[in-house]
């Protein structure tokens, strides 16, 4: 049912190239400054604004072993409703130890039907994400996973 | 270190027998060896980011870039038929040189002989997403590599380098991919090494590649010097990696982790 | 060049909820990394993706540099009438792009 794709050209702004430096590497070597477990909750926390998060109605799908960290499936549904009464109004995101702790925030509203969201993901290590919900009666239900990420072999480093 | 854990593995795995050839029945593309996450991102359109350089590679397959005002279209007209099927026979024997190039070179004498325009630069945005545009348009279709006779010496060659054992850690593609394929490096499946989907997107690189950048990263991984890109040596391990896959079908732009 | 892949159904019945598939060409460089010499490659990332329907926003994101590269967004929504989705990517360093697809509702 669906149609071929449409597609809409523009001028890249430009491309970042690099020599590429190779050779037998982690996935990550540049991994700076980690999140920690204190900025997971603070980020949490500017979501939620302190409201208690309950377990529960959020289905957060991620393979468990990954085949590469730079590029990571997510879905992330809610049961719940989408009726103007009774809606998700949003999805956030986050995840323990990538530089920082957000991932992405999603705006619904009833007209979306579904609350159902997928995108691909960077994940620098093995670690857990969470993924939360706000309903429109003000209330925050979430779902974690553990992510473990494998290690390739003869991976280059690009720059 | 857990990787040289990984590599003194390889090491003693590959230490053992001679590589034997991998029978036409047990050819296995690495899509099969793929976890389905990412076998979904190859299957759709809309899904595959290989696309995207397709669809550069769309527009440019009508721009005029050189001197004589000629676009690809303007001789080749419509892609979808008059490219048909030549991805599956790259490389191939060039008459002009009398060496086997592969489709980026042959993109490039295009552009320098027919366009008189720049060649453009090996791994460049532009002359990716023209290989893989016309790549696309032959998709599905079987392998036909190295069936000219002219190749054969060229074919050789490139067999000899799959096999020589080089580097630092003195392994050969074959020790891996003939011997060990349905082994692990690390986290990764060794996989047969049959370049069905080039130019691909690798989850890695987060970007379109060709075969020959995979082929650099292969042999810096066993510690060799890599060839430069376009050295004649990539060529003859391209044609004769295409020409062992012949028969399976094409998947550019495919995807791989 | 930036490309932009939009996967919307032609044709849709009144109340069925629809997928819709994105997909734009962009490097999402995360500011974390660093070249050969020390210094950092600065970010440059979509920050924000929405989708209007007839110019009322259905659908936003932020993005955050663990987006992977080349984002991939995909979500539903009812269809209601027909009209046009228009899809709105910004970043840093002044990137924005737009690109629309039409549905027929019957």
């Amino acid at each position: 049912m669906q149609q071929r794709p449409n597609s809409s050209r523009r001028q890249f702004l430009g491309l970042a190239g690099g020599a590429a430096v190779l050779g037998v590497i982690p996935i990550v070597t540049v991994r700076p400054a980690e999140a920690t477990p204190a900025m997971l909750a603070s980020a949490i926390q500017s979501v939620t604004g302190g409201a208690t998060v309950r377990t529960g109605k959020v289905k957060l799908d991620i393979p468990p072993l990954v085949e590469n960290g730079n590029t990571v499936p997510m879905t992330v549904s809610v049961i719940n409703p989408m009726a103007p009464e009774d809606h998700v109004r949003s999805i956030h995101v986050f995840n323990e130890k990538n530089p920082q702790p957000n991932i992405a925030n999603f705006h619904l509203g009833p007209h979306n039907g579904r609350a159902q969201v997928s995108t691909r993901i960077r994940l620098a290590d093995s670690q857990k994400i969470v993924a939360i919900a706000r309903l429109s009666d003000g209330s925050f239900w979430s779902a974690s996973v553990d992510v473990v990420v494998t290690l390739a072999a003869c991976t280059e480093e690009v720059i | 270190m857990r990787f040289s854990g990984a590599i003194a593995v390889a090491l003693l795995i590959a230490g053992s027998v001679f590589a034997a050839e991998i029978p036409p029945a047990e050819r296995r593309s690495g899509y099969d060896f793929m976890k389905p996450d990412t076998r979904a991102m190859q299957d759709e359109d809309t899904a595959n980011p290989g696309m995207l350089w397709v669809l550069d590679g769309e527009a440019l397959w009508k721009r005029k870039p050189g001197a004589v005002n000629k676009a690809c279209a303007d001789c080749h007209a419509d892609a979808r038929t008059s490219m048909k099927g030549v991805a599956a026979r790259y490389p191939a024997f060039d008459k002009a040189t009398g060496r086997p190039i592969d489709l980026e070179q042959r993109i490039n004498s295009c552009r320098t002989s027919h366009q008189q325009a720049t060649p453009l630069p090996f791994e460049s945005r532009e002359l990716l997403a023209l290989t893989a545009f016309v790549a696309r348009q032959s998709q599905g279709a079987p392998i036909e590599t190295g069936t000219d006779p002219q190749l054969a010496p060229f074919i050789a060659r490139g067999r000899e380098l799959y096999l020589q054992r080089q580097g630092q850690l003195n392994l050969g593609c074959a020790n891996c991919h003939d011997d060990n394929w349905d082994k692990r490096l690390a986290g990764s499946a060794i996989t047969q090494a049959h370049p069905t989907g080039y130019p691909l997107y690798r989850l890695e690189w987060q970007s379109l590649g060709s075969l020959q950048r995979r082929l650099r990263a292969c042999i810096t991984g066993i510690r060799a010097q890599a060839y430069d890109y376009g050295a004649p040596e990539l060529v003859e391990l391209e044609l004769y990696l295409m020409s062992r896959a012949r028969g399976m079908p094409m998947e550019a732009p495919a995807v791989r982790p | 060049m930036a490309s932009a892949l939009i996967n919307v159904p032609a044709k849709a019945k009144r109340g069925d909820i629809i997928e819709i598939k994105t997909l734009m060409s962009h490097i999402m460089e995360t500011g974390y990394r660093h070249m050969a010499s020390g210094e950092v490659v600065p970010r440059d990332i979509i920050t924000s993706f929405t989708c209007r329907f007839n110019g009322n926003e259905i659908f936003r994101a932020d993005l955050f540099p663990a987006i992977a590269a080349n984002p991939f967004i995909t979500f539903f929504t009812t269809a209601t009438e027909s009209g046009k989705f228009e899809f709105e990517w910004i970043g840093d360093q002044g990137f924005s792009e737009t690109a629309s697809a039409s549905i027929m509702v019957e």
